[in-house]
């Protein structure tokens, strides 16, 4: 009986144990995505801040400084007046739709973040088809746009969903050809591989010098497929009122800017992934861990610094957006698709069939 | 396959973290006063006329149609870019001809004028 008794515990205490250990999985897989969700949000607010700071000194004036040191909580308190903002909903428009079609936005948008290398080992999910999830993600933002468009029933609103769906799938065939023309040259898809392809010759081993017209065509594309100014049609205000948003308020509203931010941090973060070396120091014959002395928890201060080159990168090359922003004018619904279709597209064509040929050549 | 698991909890969460802000505005926000011109559709401060879902640009489903042409195009090089060193000029020259035929199309709707926009 004894034995019987001690076998039950035995029993009992190796069940604990395996059902610790399936806490401890499910909390080592959702610790990395609330990281990366945190990290986000505080990105997302990071770019509000300095797109109003640098849009204030183009145009000399002092931008946001009351709500906390030089105004950095100035996109947390919009967000939360936002929250407490009354919801409306069109009356002939559809609700579901209407209500809907912010979230599938910012959802795509979200997803695409699960492939993004901070570091070498510091991906959510290193896949081998990493850039072509992308790819295939972001295409459903559009809908979300769409979607809203129709329901909110308005003239300007659908107006505005036809814009960004007919623009955003316009823009996509160069963007997917420069990421294919990359994908040669590293011969994968993953994002991590594409980084450690660039990692040799230091700077100069980035891809932006082995893709000189991929990577323009790929900032202007990115910047259309983020709506930014000089492609910011769906919402141009002199045309279409709000374009897609006229009808929303509140946190819907409030949505759609989350949505358009994240698009343009995702797409500066693919260009320091695909052009500008990713996570490596990128200057040769310094070794940061030498330079430092650190021997000890050397790990730990190399996916420090990964991650802080990564965001320098990243956030150094989002002052080309926002710059663009004051300084280009708005182009027209007709000039706007035949630089997608007649310019952009065959330029990518044949920077590809330039890149195939030097591949096959170097063999 | 086991990578593909964060993505599959990812995509559990992702709906969650934009569908939560929809429904936070619930306690506090309050419909105070009601009125029909409140919920009609903004057009410049005048009675809406018409439905908005009527006739628009034949030129948008011109772009979608064009669109749906390019993109297998695109999607159909990923696997043939990627072993490009392994597969033998024969699969370099059939993908070439592939592409010809899509150049000739393209250009054929570029003097056709399907891709003009006035």
């Amino acid at each position: 009986m004894i034995i019987d008794i001690r076998e039950v515990q035995d029993i009992n205490s190796f069940y604990r144990v395996e059902s610790l250990k399936w806490v401890y999985g499910i909390i080592w897989v959702l610790a990395p995505i609330f990281t990366l969700v945190l990290g986000i949000t505080i990105g997302v607010l990071v770019i509000v801040w300095l797109e109003r700071e640098i849009s204030a000194g183009l145009q000399q004036r002092i931008g946001p400084e009351y709500s906390g040191p030089l105004g950095v909580l100035q996109a947390l308190a919009d967000g939360t007046k936002l929250l407490f903002k009354e919801n409306l909903l069109p009356s002939r428009g559809d609700t579901r739709l209407f209500s809907i079609g912010p979230s599938i936005a910012v959802i795509a948008i979200l997803l695409s973040y699960s492939v993004i290398p901070f570091d070498y080992h510091l991906v959510l999910a290193d896949l081998n088809i990493g850039v072509f999830l992308w790819i295939a993600v972001s295409s459903i933002a559009p809908i979300g746009l769409l979607i809203s468009g129709y329901g909110s029933n308005n003239k300007y609103s659908f107006l505005g969903g036809l814009r960004a769906a007919a623009q955003s799938i316009s823009y996509e065939i160069p963007l997917t050809l420069c990421v294919l023309a990359i994908s040669l040259l590293s011969n994968s898809l993953s994002t991590v591989d594409i980084v450690e392809a660039q990692s040799k010759y230091g700077f100069w081993g980035w891809n932006l010098w082995r893709q000189p017209i991929g990577f323009i065509v790929f900032l202007i594309s990115s910047l259309a497929e983020c709506e930014r100014l000089p492609f910011d049609l769906p919402e141009a205000e002199e045309e279409l009122v709000a374009g897609y948003q006229t009808e929303y308020s509140g946190i819907k509203f409030g949505l759609f800017y989350v949505a358009s931010y994240l698009n343009l941090l995702i797409s500066s973060l693919f260009v320091t992934v695909l052009y500008l070396g990713g996570w490596n120091i990128s200057i040769p014959y310094i070794f940061v861990a030498e330079l430092f002395e650190i021997n000890k928890a050397r790990e730990v201060f190399g996916t420090t610094i990964g991650i802080f080159i990564t965001l320098a990168k990243t956030y150094l090359f989002l002052f080309i957006p926002i710059t663009t922003r004051w300084t280009l004018p708005r182009l027209r619904m007709d000039q706007l698709l035949n630089l997608g279709w007649k310019f952009l597209l065959p330029i990518s064509l044949g920077n590809l069939l330039l890149t195939t040929s030097f591949q096959l050549s170097s063999l | 396959m086991s990578e593909f698991a964060p993505i599959c909890i990812y995509l559990v969460i992702s709906p969650l973290v934009s569908l939560i802000p929809l429904g936070v505005p619930f306690p506090f926000a309050s419909n105070s006063s009601t009125y029909p011109e409140k919920w009609s559709a903004y057009e410049c401060g005048f009675d809406p006329f018409g439905d908005a879902r009527s006739r628009f640009d034949i030129r948008f489903y011109l772009v979608s149609i064009l669109f749906i042409i390019s993109d297998p195009e695109v999607i159909f090089s990923f696997p043939w870019a990627l072993p490009l060193n392994k597969i033998d000029p024969f699969g370099f020259w059939s993908m070439m001809a592939f592409l010809l035929i899509l150049t000739i199309g393209s250009l054929y709707e570029w003097k056709r004028g399907a891709s003009d926009r006035e």
